[in-house]
């Protein structure tokens, strides 16, 4: 589960990277490249839950 | 930003950004004394030996290999992607070769870099506190002085794509960050959260049952003066970041230490009030990651943004960290003593996306995102499994034993206070 979040949180980044390359327009590219932390943030939380699980299994 | 070498770097402020980075260590020393004082007393002279060995490590990697990939070059590794260059990695020379023929600009970069490279590698060796070997701990310095740090500095301050947003896709002056708030604190900090999920909580942290242990740093007047000599850096750090990377002339750097102070002080101010409604007495060790958090926001934004919005943004910095601390230990299991990951790590990143917010051009928020999403979405993870495949081959954490006798018997064979009597741990019944 953590590796599967960590996995995803790339994919957030090349959102981003092609919001600027793929818009020209402001609002389009914010909007993408909030689209892009949000799945960022996604698989943060889910590395994060990954990492919880594993530490009350451990304990 | 705009390429180094063009700009015109007059005598005198070659001589003042000089005086200033002698001034900037400072804030490492700052950083140490919280590290060391919010760590336990059996783990106190592991603490500032290691962070001297991390250090040294760091920056000889740096030396070695890590310059080369930062530096900015005529032959760096560039990507043309729909007709736009993306520079990915400097391709200078290995060994500092060639140094004391560049230009004079060129050689002050380079010490900024080595210092912020020795910050860096401090920040998860403050998070890995009472556990974290020193072998592991050179280890990791390794790694982010020669590689990782190398990248995102030239990314953002040696030419690199974050860097040319501004040029190749009109958003502001591209990723902007006169004090390293990505390049070193959010870093730091994002490595910190690896080395602190790699390595595990202290034993003890988080019993089976009921609440985690409170396990208070043994003492907090070296971290409330660790905070102190750290502002006296932070000073200087900026300042010396306004010249080199947001091209300030020095008379427009009396803002830059205004705004940084005031971040600071609007950040503790904050974290000392959130902290009295919570827990009806204010914190000092909050307190100080409060007042840390400030000047981390500040390297992003004191060089950019109006004083009263240096406030406003110390100020969500000072609310934001006790929170996050909390948080973290409470709700997210991480074992974090010296609270890094809150402190340099989401200050750091909410610095960057302030310094977007409340900047001077248009398009300088999308930039700042994109360099907070490098950061978050591409580093972190790499960071992850390198350390993660590094800790296969080196233990990064110390033995039961160990942990129980303390690191500095463990691994220095001597306590840091030999007078004190030395009580036995009731987590370890």
């Amino acid at each position: 589960m953590r590796y599967a979040g960590l996995l995803v949180m790339p994919a957030g980044f090349f959102l981003s990277v092609a919001a600027i390359l793929l818009f020209p327009g402001p609002v389009q590219r914010t909007a993408f490249v909030l689209c892009g932390l949000a799945v960022e943030a996604m698989g943060l939380v889910v590395a994060v839950r990954g990492h919880m699980q594993l530490r009350s299994e451990n304990r | 930003m705009t390429p180094l070498s063009p700009m015109p770097f007059p005598e005198t402020s070659f001589a003042l950004t000089l005086v200033l980075l002698l001034v900037a260590p400072l804030a490492i020393a700052g950083v140490a004394l919280v590290n060391a004082g919010l760590g336990r007393s059996r783990s106190a002279a592991q603490s500032m030996l290691g962070a001297l060995v991390v250090i040294s490590v760091a920056v000889i990697a740096f030396a070695v290999v890590g310059f080369a990939v930062s530096a900015e070059t005529a032959r760096d590794f560039v990507v043309h992607v729909a007709s736009k260059p993306w520079d990915w990695a400097g391709e200078g020379h290995f060994l500092l070769s060639g140094l004391a023929s560049t230009p004079p600009r060129e050689q002050l970069a380079l010490l900024f870099e080595f210092l912020s490279v020795a910050l860096v590698v401090l920040i998860p060796w403050g998070s890995g506190a009472d556990r974290l070997r020193l072998p592991a701990g050179a280890a990791i310095a390794t790694v982010l002085g020669a590689f990782v740090f190398p990248l995102v500095a030239h990314w953002t301050w040696g030419g690199g794509w974050l860097a040319q947003l501004g040029t190749n896709f009109s958003l502001g002056g591209g990723f902007i960050d006169g004090g390293g708030a990505g390049p070193v604190h959010a870093l730091g900090g994002l490595a910190a959260l690896a080395v602190v999920w790699i390595a595990g909580p202290r034993k003890g942290k988080f019993p089976r049952e009921g609440l985690s242990t409170a396990m208070p740093g043994h003492n907090v007047v070296y971290v409330l003066f660790g905070c102190l000599v750290a502002l006296v850096g932070w000073l200087g750090w900026n300042l010396a970041g306004s010249m080199l990377w947001l091209n300030k002339a020095p008379s427009g750097l009396v803002i830059t230490a205004v705004n940084t102070m005031l971040s600071a002080t609007a950040a503790l101010a904050a974290t000392f009030a959130v902290t009295r409604i919570r827990f009806g007495k204010p914190d000092a060790s909050l307190c100080a990651n409060g007042w840390l958090a400030g000047l981390v926001t500040s390297s992003a934004c004191a060089g950019v943004v109006p004083a009263l919005d240096a406030l406003f943004t110390g100020l969500v910095a000072g609310v934001m960290t006790p929170l996050l601390v909390e948080l973290f230990e409470l709700a997210l299991s991480i074992d974090d003593p010296s609270g890094a990951i809150s402190v340099h790590g989401a200050a750091g990143l909410w610095g960057l996306v302030a310094a977007g917010i409340f900047g001077p051009k248009p398009g300088q928020f999308v930039a700042q995102l994109v360099g907070v999403s490098s950061l978050l979405g591409l580093m972190l993870p790499v960071l992850y499994f390198i350390f993660s495949l590094m800790s296969r081959v080196i233990a990064f954490r110390v033995d039961t034993d160990g942990e129980r006798l303390g690191m500095d018997l463990h691994e220095l064979g001597g306590n840091a206070y030999p007078e004190f009597v030395v009580h036995r741990d009731e987590s370890y019944r």
